[in-house]
This record gives C-alpha cells, structure tokens and sequence, in this order.
C-alpha cells in the first residue's frame, strides 16, 4: 500500500489568510491566519463553535478561497488558480473526511471508494477495485466491500469515507469533526486511525475537532477563538 | 474514461427516482411516438397525392395560348411613347400549335421524355335519347397509356383498341352508367362545330375522379379533328420529363422558346402543393408543443434530482470533481431520459403505424382509398429521435448548470 512520498519541509501553508463572507451585514470568518503545517504533521484545529475552525480546514483544503492572503500547497500559491485547477489538486493531492459521511446512497461501498480513482482515471478498472479493497482491508471492513452505505453502522461508514479520502493516495488528509457523530468506541478506532496514518504512513492530517481526546492523539493543537488563531501548541 | 463514471452517477440517480424517470421518459416517448404516426400519415398521404398527380397527367402541357396577349405594332416601334389606342380586339389568328409533329418528334428524342400532340374540345355524347355533355381528347393510345394513368384505369376493353376500331371512344364509367352506354354500343357524338359521328365504346375506364369518370371521353387524334372540324391541328403537347421535379423549370423554356403557354404540373397545382406546406407547418408546430410539455417534464426530474442531491454534488466536488464534471454528470441524465424516450417513442410509432395501416374507411366521393396511405421512410424516424434528443438535452440545461454552481462549503457547512 503506498506508504505517501514523504516531503520534506513545510506541506500547507496559510499566509495572511482572511475569508469575509459578502452577505448583508459581512462577516468574518478567519481573519489573519498564519499558520505553516509540516510534512507528516498531525494537526488539530479546536476552538469553541464559531470560531473558525471548519472555515480554515475549508481553505486549506482549497474547497474555498480566501478573500485576502493566499493558501500554499508544497510551496506553490493557489491565489489565483482556476476552480478547475483547484479541482485538480484536490483530486490529486487532498483527501476530506466530513462528520457526515457523504457516501453517494446508490453506490455499493467499493464502488464509493473507487470514485476518486476513476475520476482521476491513472488506474485500470482491476488495479482500482484491487486498491479499494485493499483501503477497505487496511480499514478493517473488507468483508463490508459490497453493501450499501445505508446497510453499515455510523462507524463503518466513516471507515469507508477514509478509504475514500485515501483512493488517490493523497499527502494531506482534512477531517472536519471525523468522529463527531460516532460512539465513543468508533471515535477511537477512528483518533487511532489517523494516528497511523500520520506515524506509520507520513501522511499529514489537519483535523478540526472538539474532543479533548482527539485533540490529544495528535502532535500538534491549534486553537482558534473568533476566526484567529490564540495558541499553537506541540505535543511530544 | 470519465463518461463511464458520468454514465454510472447519472443512470444510479435516475434509477432511484424511477417513477419520475418513466413519466417524463413516457413525455418524450408518447411526443416521438405521435409524431411518427401523424408525420407518417401526413407525408404518406402528400407522397400518395403528390404521386397521382405527377403519374395521372402530363408534367407539363403546352397550349396553343399565349400568356400575354400580342402587343401592338405601335407599342413595340415606341416602347417609350405615351401612346393609348382604345378599342383594339386581340389579333384573331389560327388557333392550333405550328408544327406540332415537329416538335412532338424533336422532344421524343431527348432522353426520358415522352412527347405526345393531342387536341382537346367538347362535344354531345348522345345514346337512347339522353345526352351526357363530354370534354373529348383526341390523343396517341401508345403514348398516353405512358403519360397518364387511364390504361391503369381501364375496366373494360383497351385504350389500344382505339388503334384497330374504325371511330372507336373510350369513356369513363360514370358516363356508361347514366347513358346505360356499354362497350361495343354505338353512341351518337356531336362535336361544336356540328359534325355528328357514330362512335364505337371501346373501352371503359374507372379513375374514382366523379368529373373525369363522367365527363372525359378519349378518341384517336385524326378522329377528334375530323370531328372538331380542324384537320391537322393538335391543341396540345403532353408532355413526361425524366425528373418531375424539373418540369417547372424546363416548361419555362419551353415557352420562352415557343412563346406558348406551358404549364408544368406544379403550377397546375400551386394551391394544393401550398396547403400541404402549411399542413406540415401545422403538424411540426403540434409536435413542437408537445416536445415542449414533455421537456418540462425532464427539466422537472432534473431538476428535483439536482436539489436532492446537492450533497452528493458537494461531496463530488470536494473529492475533485470539476464544475464541468458534475454538468456533464446532469446532461447526461437528460441525455439518457432522451435516447429512453426516443427509443420508447420509436416502438410506439411502429405500434401506431401498425395499428393505423389497418384501419379502414368510407370517404365519400373517394371511390376506392379506405385506408391511410403511410410513409415508412427513415425521415420522420430521424427528426422524431432529434427531437426527443434536442428536448431532452435543452431541458437538462438549466438544472445542470444550477448543479455546477453548487458552492459544497454551502453545502458542508449546513450539512452539519
């Protein structure tokens, strides 16, 4: 399973980066975030609700552009690139976990799995359905390869919206609030998965949570209070 | 590569949404389906017409007329001149074509064309005291049976026995049923000119055209001379051409060459072939409205599937999926309700031809068609399958390009 190509140096990068919603009355979402994110990191953003957190994990994942200021993926600006071009990376280079899986309901899941893969279409129809089931096996639901979304339990779904995020192989992976609607017990196959991810595969996650314990598992903690970033912390 | 995967999203959504789907497949099909049928019977029924026309008369009749009356000799020495003559009766001259069995034999040279000299008149056809007016021509049985349908036609005896009987007439089996005149009786015809001939009935044709059948009467041309009183005169030139398409064009030339009036059967028939330009307008125009109602049809399911399915738009695009891609995703949901409903449409145009070829009826007045005449040609197929395509496609437009537009942080964000 390709472990990522590690990187070295810094993998994410968020320069001055402000995000104004136009609405009536604008608001602010983010406002002057710098923040460098190293390959191989696990990063946390936490942060009451309101603060931000998603609105950055939704601008370094590229899903949104930043009003001023410019986001940079492996040292190379974003600010100004075609919503296609942004597409492009995404496909290639990101993987999102949402708290809502998102799986598409009429697709089996290994079919939802390979959609990435087929999109980016650098792998024949058996190396990706070998790929997917390969993820799903790392993921511990293999046996699950054939059923449909709506036939697993919370957890498992999430498990499969990982696989998903990981189909192209991606160096950074983004969670927003990944365990938010799991159990406890799922909550913590999922902090464990990540966690591997990170120390076993070089992979670097930025992951927006509220649980402490999530929180804990990872390297590095970043808070954020009313869209700015208040402590950044490093775990040992 | 990426149709596949649009193919699988597109057909996945439609399929979850079935019963949507089959209605608004069943809009386009049933639009398909009727134009087939209509447009069927439609071109069927012109082609039929148009047919008879062109194989029952001559393409094109010369006639012993002018178009415009001969100008005076004062007009044509001072074109410019402000000159009024009152009073002037039109030149009398001979009436007849100059030279008919010349031109008759220069036009039977060119290739595929059939020339025949003919004089037509009126006459009295007279038997057991009852008199039936007729419109008698005088004609070449060889070259008529190839000019007009009328040997077809024949019940009894032949148009070529006109050849072997002394003074024989043909005539229409309206006419031998009011006379109770039967072949090989002796009628009494009397011509304008107050000749009187005794005339053998040598055949007997029925066209199911009331007038002809009632009123027209053949004879040999020397025998329609004698009776007219005017000896070596045709009145006529019945004329076929290789292409009826192109009579118009060589009449034309032929009466700027002549100067005589010659009359290509699309002129003859200007009014008819007109209305069947508007029965078409009014044909597509239907079809057109129902396409529309069935598009809305299509444009309804997309559109709920596009608003149904935002998160799935959203996630796509997070994932990598391109604006493009998720429109192209939607298109070809309405490009497969389209190619579903053209291929429904077709099976019931086929049905409905099938069931309209046997259906069968009186028309008063046609004798012998009961039944629709139909068009099988491949045309109405195509431009049916076009317009179910075009529909289904334009309709999918819209709610496509709404999906593309789909912000996923919107979506996301509320998700939660």
């Amino acid at each position: 399973m390709g472990a990522a190509r590690l990187q070295e140096g810094v993998l994410v990068e968020a320069r001055n980066v402000t995000r104004i919603l136009d609405l009536a009355v604008p608001v602010r979402l983010v406002h002057d975030i710098d923040l460098k994110v190293e390959s191989g990191e696990f990063v946390t953003i936490t942060g009451p609700s309101g603060s931000g957190k998603s609105s950055l994990l939704y601008l370094l994942g590229l899903l949104d552009v930043p009003s001023e200021g410019e986001v940079l993926i492996g040292g190379q600006t974003t600010a100004g690139l075609s919503s296609n071009e942004l597409a492009a990376l995404r496909l290639s280079r990101l993987g999102f976990v949402f708290q809502f899986h998102f799986l598409l309901p009429e697709f089996s899941v290994l079919h939802n799995v390979a959609l990435p893969m087929r999109r980016l279409g650098r792998l024949s129809e058996k190396e990706l359905t070998e790929r997917g089931l390969a993820l799903l096996d790392r993921l511990g639901i293999a046996d699950q390869a054939e059923k449909m979304p709506d036939q697993l339990s919370g957890g498992q779904r999430q498990r499969v919206a990982i696989a998903r995020s990981l189909g192209n192989d991606p160096h950074i992976i983004l969670a927003d609030e990944p365990t938010g609607n799991l159990d406890t017990k799922n909550s913590e196959v999922v902090r464990d998965i990540f966690r591997r991810l990170a120390e076993e595969e070089g992979r670097t996650i930025i992951a927006v949570t509220h649980e402490p314990a999530f929180a804990e598992a990872a390297m590095r903690n970043v808070h954020l209070v009313d869209g700015e970033i208040v402590s950044d912390t490093k775990h040992g | 590569m990426f149709w596949r995967v649009a193919f699988s999203i597109a057909a996945a959504q439609l399929t979850h949404r079935r019963r949507q789907t089959v209605v608004s497949v069943l809009g386009v099909a049933l639009g398909v389906g009727f134009f087939i049928g209509v447009s069927s019977i439609m071109s069927g029924s012109e082609k039929d017409f148009v047919d008879r026309l062109v194989n029952s008369s001559p393409h094109i009749t010369v006639k012993d007329e002018f178009r415009h009356p001969a100008k005076q000799p004062v007009f044509i020495r001072f074109p410019k001149a402000a000159v009024k003559l009152e009073n002037v009766k039109p030149r009398e001259y001979l009436r007849g074509i100059k030279n008919y069995g010349e031109k008759v034999e220069e036009l039977s040279k060119r290739p595929g064309y059939i020339a025949e000299a003919a004089l037509t008149g009126q006459a009295i056809v007279r038997y057991a005291n009852k008199d039936v007016s007729a419109s008698l021509i005088g004609i070449d049985p060889s070259k008529e049976k190839l000019l007009t349908k009328v040997a077809e036609d024949m019940r009894e005896g032949s148009l070529e026995r006109l050849r072997t009987a002394s003074d024989g007439i043909v005539i229409g089996s309206g006419m031998s049923t009011r006379l109770s005149l039967k072949l090989g009786d002796l009628a009494t015809v009397v011509s304008p000119a107050g000749l009187v001939k005794r005339m053998k009935v040598v055949g007997i044709f029925h066209t199911g055209n009331l007038l002809l059948d009632e009123g027209q009467i053949y004879m040999l041309l020397k025998d329609a001379q004698v009776l007219l009183d005017k000896p070596f005169i045709a009145n006529q030139l019945r004329i076929k051409v290789p292409d009826p398409n192109q009579a118009e064009a060589i009449a034309a030339g032929l009466e700027a060459r002549w100067g005589y009036r010659s009359e290509s059967w699309q002129e003859v028939n200007r009014d008819i072939l007109g209305l069947f330009i508007i029965r078409n307008a009014i044909m597509y125009s239907i079809v057109s409205a129902i396409m529309i109602v069935a598009s809305f049809g299509i444009f309804n399911i997309i559109s709920t599937v596009v608003l149904e399915k935002r998160r799935d738009i959203a996630i796509l695009m997070s994932m990598g999926f391109r604006e493009a891609d998720i429109q192209y995703i939607f298109l070809m949901q309405g490009f497969l309700v389209g190619v579903l409903g053209m291929l429904m449409g077709w099976a019931i145009g086929w049905g409905l031809l099938g069931i309209l070829g046997q259906v069968k009826f009186n028309v008063p007045g046609m004798a012998d068609r009961q039944g629709f005449v139909l068009d099988w040609g491949i045309f109405q197929w195509a431009v049916g399958g076009a317009f179910s395509l075009i529909a289904a496609i334009g309709a999918a437009w819209i709610p496509a390009r709404k999906a593309a537009q789909v912000q996923p942080v919107d979506i996301i964000r509320g998700a939660v």
